[in-house]
């Protein structure tokens, strides 16, 4: 057979499938929603956890190191030692605050200057405020650097608040599972909404089915058009998905904008990105393949002519 | 062409079809397989067809032994045969062309090369003109006559004929007999199963008629020299 009759036949199954759906428009409605709520459920995981660390991103980059020289270290002393963090891997940026820069911002934030006007000396010592580059956030790293900050005989404390940075990168960890697993679980969804609806097209197609076969049609010829039955479901799902995730932003975005305003934020809500929606209509259109293929599979192999 | 070598068929119902059975048939003959309704015939047709597989025995068909013949074989062989149905099995809602056209759609046939063959069967059976018809808009007797173009579209060197006129009356029976005659005249092989014994009386001259009885030949299984029509095509 040559390539453009080959093209033709398929040309022609994918037709002869799209006109089935068309003439039972509601049953293929109902079949078609069905699985575009199954693939929009791990979409809307997928843009909440976006949305999450993009929202979280400002704060996890904002882990800050603190360290505290003793009380006699002189300012000179800790500028040299800043250059000495500056040099090392994974440090972005590296802050003095000298004592006296500490003390006014104390006394204009902490509700306390007065008192603090009254004191005979800076209670506060040098310090160095000392920010991990972003690719090296992790509680290691930061674990890393604490240990070689404290090392040096001049630090009094060093201080890394890294525990509420590992509790937000865990509930991202398991919402990232919790992902996983629904797309695994609503992906076998889509597998049998697409195989029992082939399923019922093939019992209807019975007779056809046997007269096709019984004119020499191969168990693959009979099984194509039902292959492009699965596709365009599992493609006009992804369709129907991706429509629902538009409407549910567009409904959410404007209350989220207002919530990241009270928080003093920028923030808005994110579609998903072309990568995440080409992803999207694969998924849907390998899943309504590979369900009309196992049922059609399964189901032609006991159908033989009679006569 | 085909030949039966003390077949035996046994159903999973325990049912004996067939009780070792053997006859041959020459490349381009007509024979009628005929006996009562249970006899066997069906079941000689359905072997033939590759539609049941023989329990005992060796089926023959044009030197492939349907018996041992692999199952993924099986459509290519059935593209080489054309059968023809007693109840037509015509796809209702396609039209008439494209019921005609299936084993060339099937056989992965070029649509010029399609569409030419289809109206040359058409045309063979007194069809031109009604390819855009559905079946349902035909007479019994033109059903039929779809079914045989059907059968023959792929120009396949062997026919057979479950009942071919058993739902139709006496001048559609005879038309159709015409019509078969007409392809064993250019050299195809025709396999006639009816129980119509009068039909048959009207059309066995310079035909054979292998008589069936409970699933044994009761006559005609060739031991007669076999007619020599082997015309080619």
């Amino acid at each position: 057979m040559s390539i453009a009759v080959y093209g033709t036949r398929h040309a022609q199954a994918f037709l002869g499938s799209l006109g089935r759906l068309a003439r039972s428009p509601f049953a293929t409605f109902l079949t078609v929603l069905v699985i575009g709520l199954a693939l929009a459920l791990p979409l809307a995981l997928q843009l909440l956890v976006t949305n999450a660390s993009r929202a979280t991103g400002g704060f996890t980059s904002a882990v800050d190191v603190s360290v505290y020289f003793k009380q006699n270290v002189a300012l000179a002393e800790v500028q040299q030692r800043a250059a000495n963090a500056r040099a090392q891997p994974g440090v972005a940026e590296v802050t003095v605050i000298s004592a006296d820069d500490a003390l006014k911002e104390f006394q204009k934030y902490s509700g306390f200057g007065a008192a603090l006007q009254a004191l005979e000396q800076n209670p506060l010592p040098n310090a160095l405020r000392v920010r991990p580059a972003a690719d090296a956030m992790s509680p290691s790293d930061l674990a890393r650097l604490e240990r070689y900050l404290a090392a040096w005989p001049e630090v009094d404390t060093v201080q890394v608040d890294s525990q509420w940075v590992e509790r937000l990168n865990a509930i991202l960890d398991v919402l990232k599972r919790v992902l996983l697993v629904a797309a695994v679980l609503l992906g076998a969804g889509v597998l049998a909404v697409v195989g029992n609806t082939v399923r019922l097209e093939i019992q209807n197609r019975r007779a056809e089915i046997e007269v096709v076969k019984l004119v020499g049609g191969s168990n693959a010829f009979v099984r194509r058009p039902f292959l492009y039955t699965g596709v365009i479901y599992g493609v006009t799902g992804a369709l129907v998905a991706w429509g629902v995730m538009a409407i549910a932003l567009g409904v959410l975005e404007g209350s989220v904008a207002n919530l990241a305003k009270l928080y003093g934020s920028q923030y808005a809500l994110a579609g998903p990105a072309a990568e995440e929606v080409l992803w999207l209509f694969a998924g849907g259109a390998v899943l309504g393949w590979l369900g009309a293929w196992i049922s059609a599979t399964r189901h032609l192999r006991r159908i033989e002519p009679r006569a | 062409m085909i030949a039966f070598d003390h077949v035996v068929k046994r159903y999973p119902n325990g049912r004996e079809a067939l009780a070792g059975v053997s006859f041959r048939i020459a490349a381009g003959e007509m024979v009628f397989l005929t006996g009562r309704s249970g006899a066997g015939k069906s079941t000689v047709l359905k072997l033939i067809a590759l539609i049941e597989r023989p329990t005992r025995g060796t089926v023959l068909v044009a030197g492939k032994n349907l018996g041992a013949l692999p199952s993924r074989r099986i459509p290519a062989y059935r593209r080489s045969i054309g059968v023809v149905f007693q109840d037509h099995r015509l796809l209702m809602d396609r039209p008439v062309f494209d019921n005609v056209a299936l084993p060339l759609i099937v056989a992965g046939s070029p649509l010029k090369e399609t569409d030419k063959r289809v109206r040359a069967a058409l045309d063979q059976v007194g069809l031109l003109g009604k390819e855009r018809m559905l079946p349902l808009e035909l007479s019994a007797g033109e059903q039929q006559r779809v079914g045989i173009a059907r059968a023959v579209v792929s120009k396949p060197t062997l026919l057979i004929c479950d009942e071919p006129t058993g739902n139709l009356d006496r001048d559609l029976a005879v038309e159709v007999m015409r019509l078969l005659k007409r392809f064993q005249n250019v050299g195809v092989t025709v396999v006639v199963a009816t129980h119509d014994i009068h039909l048959v009386q009207e059309h066995e001259s310079g035909q054979r008629t292998i008589v069936l009885d409970d699933g044994r030949i009761q006559g005609g299984a060739g031991e007669e020299p076999l007619p020599s029509i082997v015309a080619s095509r």
